[in-house]
């Protein structure tokens, strides 16, 4: 198995899971998927068959990928959740952790934080595209609430379920209550703040993209309604499988740092 | 904890528990968990407590421990009150527990986790602690794992790296709650082997709770068996036989005959607080 490691892969055993009959049945699943996507559209089967072929939209995709608005599109997006989901984290951490640890805290914020919450980050767009100075932020600023209270939510839960015994274990090893909250309660957090993450980014992506088609002027997610609204169905279809490919992107990148942040759950 | 003349290492430890009681709630359900318990601990004996589940010897050992305080007596450790009705003791590294279901932080690695104590207590440099700990590990017959996460571990192992932690803060006296409960019968054998060869080493006094007759015999100097709730020390059984010991001592007379004491002691409580509707024994 160690043979073929290079640059720390395993060659053997990619090639084996390429060349599988795994990859083969989904390689031809896909095949015949799309060409009866194309097939319903030339016989024009109702309502199905309505759907832009995969033939104009290959045509489109090849003059999109060269094209220089279409990246632009992706980059605008991407600052967009970047800034929104990082900014999520850096309060939405520590205030968790606060109101998790803390009672008094707790007590005095987590009624105003109930109320706020179920409030969906998108019936937050028209006040915050009026009380932000520019566009732009008031999309940030949406897409930061729906992390925010994700992570906040996942890391209270977390903290206040740490088992009893490790506090029990660290004081009687002779643990100050600053040690306590710095070697106990904030590792036995990571894997609930991870969860935030990972389900912050998905809500994160969703957000973006209707938030853009409501009040924007950039972004994959407008680029898709755009499209609609200037009778290019080929281009409806790029943009939705770009936005799917950002979030499955985005995703990979979340789990990566995930799984670093917390190695001794990677052993199962 | 005041520090007095430090006591040496076989005089350390040494547990007077006066008419101790606990109730729960004394405003309210006023459960009586320990009526007036009293034992008199000598210093690096290995005294093993046994009784039906739910009889309150856990809360002899919180007590000790400093998990929660006491509503009447006292218990004092090396002379000194460590805690009354109006003083609770805080836990500290002088009385470690070992937890039922183990307690090994899976966030840390084996090293991490065995330095700890001298860690957090601080005053000792990181590398001298981790020496220390290597060598404790390799010396219990547990090198080679220091970079593990306790994951990674099974459970065995665990249980002896949990030992080898609360052994590197030289504690007065090693709490042990039922620690081998959960583990498969071939495991037993060999965590209670290892358990023995540490108690010969160094001969701290261990406080060790179980339900398992043959395990109090097998690792105890002294069995005391407490009855169902509300608890108090029924019997009080010596057991001669000599050490070091090992499985061969499972066969012979001297094991049978204080099995059969311990048996019969303890099946009368067993039935008591099977009628009162405790859970039953084992």
């Amino acid at each position: 198995m160690s043979q073929s490691s290079m640059y720390g892969f395993n060659w053997t055993k990619i090639r084996k899971k390429i060349f599988s009959l795994a990859t083969l049945r989904g390689i031809s699943a896909m095949v015949a998927f799309t060409v009866l996507w194309e097939l319903c559209s030339h016989f024009s089967v109702p309502i199905v068959g309505n759907v832009p072929p995969p033939s104009s939209v290959l045509k489109e995709l090849g003059q999109q990928l060269v094209s220089k608005t279409y990246w632009v599109s992706w980059v605008d997006s991407f600052m967009r959740i970047s800034i929104g989901f990082v900014i999520a984290q850096v309060l939405g951490i520590p205030l968790g952790l606060l109101l998790g640890v803390n009672r008094t805290a707790r007590e005095l914020i987590y009624p105003v934080f109930e109320i706020m919450r179920p409030v969906p980050p998108l019936a937050w767009v028209p006040i915050a595209v009026i009380f932000w100075p520019t566009n732009e932020l008031s999309m940030m600023f949406v897409t930061f609430l729906g992390a925010f209270f994700t992570v906040v939510l996942n890391i209270i839960g977390g903290a206040r379920s740490i088992d009893a015994r490790f506090i029990r274990a660290a004081y009687s090893l002779g643990s100050t209550r600053s040690d306590i909250f710095w070697k106990i309660m904030v590792p036995a957090t990571l894997p609930s703040i991870v969860v935030g993450m990972t389900v912050g980014i998905g809500i994160t992506w969703a957000v973006v993209v209707a938030a853009e088609m409501i009040a924007s002027r950039s972004g994959l997610g407008f680029l898709t309604w755009q499209s609609y609204v200037a009778g290019d169905y080929p281009m409806i279809i790029i943009g939705m499988i770009s936005i799917g490919v950002a979030g499955y992107i985005s995703s990979a990148l979340i789990r990566v740092i995930g799984s670093r942040m917390t190695p001794w759950l990677r052993t199962f | 904890m005041t520090a007095a003349a430090a006591p040496s290492p076989l005089t350390r430890g040494q547990i007077s528990i006066r008419n101790v009681s606990k109730m729960y709630d004394p405003d309210g359900a006023r459960v009586l968990a320990m009526d007036n318990c009293s034992m008199e601990i000598e210093a690096g004996e290995f005294c093993v407590v046994v009784g039906p589940s739910g009889c309150g010897k856990t809360t002899l050992l919180n007590a000790i421990a400093g998990f929660h305080g006491i509503t009447s007596g006292e218990i004092l450790i090396d002379g000194e009150v460590l805690c009354s009705p109006n003083q609770q003791a805080s836990p500290g590294s002088d009385r470690i527990v070992v937890f039922q279901n183990g307690a090994l932080f899976p966030w840390f690695t084996v090293l991490e986790n065995v330095t700890f104590g001298p860690v957090v207590q601080g005053g000792v440099n990181d590398k001298v602690a981790k020496d220390k700990a290597r060598e404790m590990l390799s010396q219990m017959g547990l090198s080679g794992i220091e970079s593990n996460y306790p994951s990674e571990l099974s459970g065995g192992m665990r249980r002896r790296v949990e030992i080898a932690r609360a052994m590197m803060n030289d504690p007065r006296v090693l709490l042990l709650d039922e620690p081998f409960r959960a583990m498969d019968a071939l495991t037993k054998t060999v965590v209670q082997q290892f358990l023995l060869d540490v108690y010969n080493k160094h001969h701290k006094t261990i406080f060790f709770i179980t339900h398992d007759l043959e395990e109090a015999i097998f690792l105890g100097s002294r069995v005391y068996i407490m009855t169902t709730r509300p608890a108090k020390i029924k019997t009080v059984l010596d057991i001669d036989i000599p050490r070091p010991r090992d499985f061969r001592v499972l066969s012979s007379s001297s094991y049978l005959r204080l099995k059969k004491q311990c048996i019969e002691a303890v099946h009368e409580e067993a039935l008591k607080a099977f009628a009162a509707g405790e859970r039953e024994m084992a």
